[in-house]
């Protein structure tokens, strides 16, 4: 019998975004920030509560409805997802704070934010707390609508084609996942994680084989891995500002979870040592082209979403170097990819919200004619530099810890290739955010106008990308909770 | 096809798509013709628990008491397309009202009604056999198609706040019976006594939101051209 | 071979000609259509391989009621964003793909 908890935060973390969102859709266009941002601030403290619980007490299951898997839905927190939950939180609430004086400036396009980010934000807590396929499905495409309506919400021709593409890209990502979904219902007649975890052990029949396959084809897909990740540029580079945070910092490493997880527990039967370097090889890929590709970007909101598809690499180079190898190896490769999502959402939320501040500033969104920027705004042009702190991988900053987790589990399994491609990265990462750098100094140009920015815009960016440095300080935490 | 180079490299990346998909279609075949005996079977603890749920449809028990929490969140999909559909934006054109034949107008005044009344019975078969809220909202949002065809509904554009509570308010009911759960101990928990009436009380909130939510799908869309085919105004 | 087995199998080649539609065909509506017709192949699976041994399973039932109402929301979004590119672009295809000559006439190119 689980003891009953006085209150018990787990459900009340889908719960209240759902409430806040559907508050803010009945309250009307353009309505709702303060809502969203009592909201995000309760949903912190949730977090916090329960990252402490999980830390004190362990994983746990809250069988929604009172039945039980296979027959009820289960949720499930463990360190992970905890952690992740704590992520969307610590994320989304500066974000928050960001989009109200962003949309405050320039109201078009941020109609129906509020009710549209407050599902986004439910879908991603619902996603993570999920332990039932199906239900994983249904948080998937959640998330997916949410993300897709707030790329369109710009609502001029590229903004639609954007959202339009990024729709077709992830209903095709989550009817590949489904399919699989289907194999294993059929070959195990459940869709519930925890029973079908030791029937695909016992079992590993050619449907859970394909279903593997499938599963990460529309991850792939989804998180916008190397070939795949055609649709995002478009969609995060072409989005307002606080919407490319959201997508770039949070919506990706959804599907980048799902697929963690689902590796290292329900497929670990089945995965191979080749997919998994199929895997680190797209990474790879991704690492070095979407690198390449920023260096050469003109607009400033396009080099930052090329700059996320190369930080996406980082993440699948988790697979190759966790797949056969020793556990010491193993774990350290797990903590690095995890650090480095965490490092990432914080870095990319910050760089968005300093692009998005810049672009506000001199009313174009043109890396050439950044001139002026460093003497009118500096604080923000500081939040893109410390955020690039993070992507290099410099120390002190969670981006370095990353990097220093992926290089240890790289060495102690003898696979130095993953290091050179880390090592180039981190250059190209460093030119790309020097691009940048180089062209704020300069004096703004006679009749270039600089334009005031929100305070609330500047300061919150500049707290995301406090943060990503501080994680680097205070890594343990995050690595402690991960080991529950 | 013409024989420019794009020409070339297309046939290419089709046929290597045209080969991927058959050679899922083969593993797919190749996987399900060898499937082991599944070791959970579920239709037994359906059955064994429908007593328990509230109401005599295996289906509907699934959908709104065992799985209740997918339908919970898929309401909200539906929403959020509508959402994203207002986001997105349609072009600034006068919303009036179709101008419809007469044929359609006098048959949409007469099945309107009568569709009102195939939703509510509906609803209400879906305790013991096939039907159900969706179903219901279903019928109900094709009325409203019908209604805005022969043009006694304006497009929804821009929702009025009274809409708005209307499309919300069975998800938010929903919303507060999944957290009432909570005291009895779990999310969308049904006190025993009660399932039956909570989920006839979700049903209809949702009944009514949908068919809201489903007609605004197809209301919220874009001004359909006008027809300029004669057709009297009513 | 049972029906159940029979219609998973059919779903299996359902999702693949979906598949393939979704991703070759350049105009929105065909891709909006092989989305569909891929979703229904993946419903058709999870329902026929739930009652392979002849015994109707509700549970993929019910799923499947989920999943349809979920792609009718997806399908409907599709269809505002495309009829909307209509009106902005002209064009019923994402830019960067053209339709093939007389494609909107010939429905089974």
């Amino acid at each position: 019998m689980p003891t009953p908890e006085a209150f018990d935060p787990l459900p009340w973390l889908i719960l209240l975004p759902l409430a806040w969102a559907t508050a803010a859709f009945a309250l009307g266009p353009g309505r709702g920030a303060r809502l969203a941002i009592a909201g995000l601030a309760a949903q912190l403290a949730l977090a916090l509560i329960l990252a402490g619980q999980v830390l004190a007490g362990g994983a746990r299951a809250h069988a929604v409805g009172g039945w039980g898997a296979p027959l009820g839905i289960d949720l499930m927190v463990d360190g992970l997802a905890a952690l992740m939950l704590l992520m969307t939180a610590v994320v989304a609430l500066p974000i928050a704070i960001y989009a109200r004086g962003y949309f405050r400036a320039r109201p078009k396009g941020g109609e129906w934010f509020w009710p549209l980010a407050g599902f986004l934000v439910a879908a991603l807590d619902a996603l993570f707390l999920a332990a039932d396929l199906f239900n994983l499905y249904v948080t998937l495409e959640l998330l997916g609508l949410a993300a897709v309506g707030l790329t369109a919400a710009a609502g001029d021709r590229a903004a639609v084609a954007a959202g339009l593409r990024y729709l077709l890209a992830t209903l095709l990502g989550s009817g590949a996942y489904l399919l699989g979904v289907a194999l294993l219902y059929g070959a195990h007649g459940s869709v519930s994680l925890t029973v079908l975890a030791p029937a695909v052990a016992a079992d590993p029949a050619p449907a859970a084989a394909l279903a593997l396959a499938l599963v990460v084809a529309g991850m792939a897909l989804k998180t916008a891995l190397f070939p795949f990740h055609f649709w995002l540029p478009p969609a995060h580079g072409g989005a307002a500002s606080p919407v490319s945070a959201l997508l770039s910092a949070l919506v990706i490493k959804a599907s980048f979870y799902l697929l963690l997880r689902l590796w290292l527990d329900l497929f670990a039967p089945l995965v191979s040592v080749s997919a998994a370097q199929l895997l680190g090889l797209l990474g790879a890929g991704a690492i070095l082209w979407g690198s390449a590709l920023a260096l050469v970007q003109t607009r400033l909101k396009m080099l930052v979403a090329y700059s996320t598809v190369a930080q996406i690499g980082y993440l699948f180079l988790l697979f190759p170097l966790a797949t056969g190898v020793s556990a010491t190896a193993a774990e350290a490769a797990v903590q690095g990819g995890v650090m480095q999502a965490l490092s990432h959402a914080l870095a990319k939320a910050a760089m968005f919200a300093a692009a998005g501040g810049m672009i506000v500033a001199v009313g174009r969104d043109d890396i050439a004619r950044l001139g002026g920027i460093a003497g009118r705004v500096p604080l923000t042009l500081f939040t893109f530099g410390l955020a690039g702190v993070t992507l290099m991988g410099l120390p002190p900053s969670g981006g370095f810890s990353a990097k220093w987790l992926l290089l240890m589990a790289a060495l102690e399994s003898g696979q130095w290739w993953w290091v050179v491609v880390m090592v180039v990265g981190g250059l190209l990462a460093a030119a790309y955010v020097f691009k940048v750098l180089r062209q704020a100094f300069p004096p703004a140009e006679p009749g270039d106008l600089v334009h005031r920015v929100p305070r609330a815009m500047e300061w919150s960016g500049f707290a995301l990308a406090v943060g990503g440095i501080l994680l680097g300080l205070f890594g343990a935490g995050p690595l402690a909770l991960l080991a529950v | 096809m013409s024989g420019s180079p794009g020409a070339g490299r297309s046939r290419i990346v089709t046929w290597a798509v045209v080969g991927l998909c058959l050679g899922l279609a083969g593993a797919l075949a190749w996987a399900m013709l060898d499937l082991p005996a599944p070791s959970t079977r579920l239709p037994g603890q359906v059955a064994a628990q429908l007593e328990r749920s509230g109401v005599e449809h295996p289906v509907t028990a699934v959908l709104l008491n065992f799985r209740g929490y997918d339908t919970l969140l898929e309401i909200a999909v539906l929403l959020l397309a509508l959402l994203g559909m207002l986001a997105a934006g349609v072009a600034p054109r006068a919303s009036a009202p179709l101008g419809a034949s007469s044929m359609l107008a006098a048959l949409a005044r007469a099945l309107a009604p009568l569709m009102v009344l195939v939703a509510g019975y509906l609803l209400w078969a879906g305790a013991f056999r096939p039907g159900g809220a969706f179903q219901a909202g279903a019928v109900l949002a094709a009325a409203g198609v019908l209604l805005r065809l022969a043009g006694f509904l304006p497009a929804w554009t821009r929702p009025g706040a009274a809409l708005r509570m209307a499309l919300a308010a069975g998800f938010a009911l929903f919303l507060a019976i999944a957290a009432l759960g909570l005291t009895e101990g779990a999310l969308l928990r049904y006190p025993e006594p009660s399932a039956g009436a909570l989920i006839l009380a979700i049903e209809s909130g949702l009944t009514f939101s949908l068919g809201l939510i489903l007609a605004g799908l197809f209301l919220a869309g874009p001004e359909l051209p006008r027809r300029e085919d004669g057709g009297g105004t009513p | 071979m049972s029906l159940g087995l029979f219609y998973a199998l059919l779903g299996g080649g359902l999702f693949a000609l979906g598949l393939a539609g979704l991703i070759l065909r350049p105009h929105l509506l065909a891709k909006i259509i092989g989305f569909n017709v891929m979703g229904s192949g993946a419903f058709l699976v999870l329902v026929g391989l739930g009652s392979r041994d002849g015994v109707a399973d509700p549970v993929p039932q019910a799923m499947v009621l989920t999943g349809i109402v979920v792609a009718v929301a997806a399908t409907a979004l599709a269809l505002a964003l495309a009829r909307r590119l209509l009106e902005l672009s002209g064009d019923m295809v994402l830019p960067g793909e053209r339709l093939r000559p007389g494609e909107d006439d010939d429905a089974d190119a």
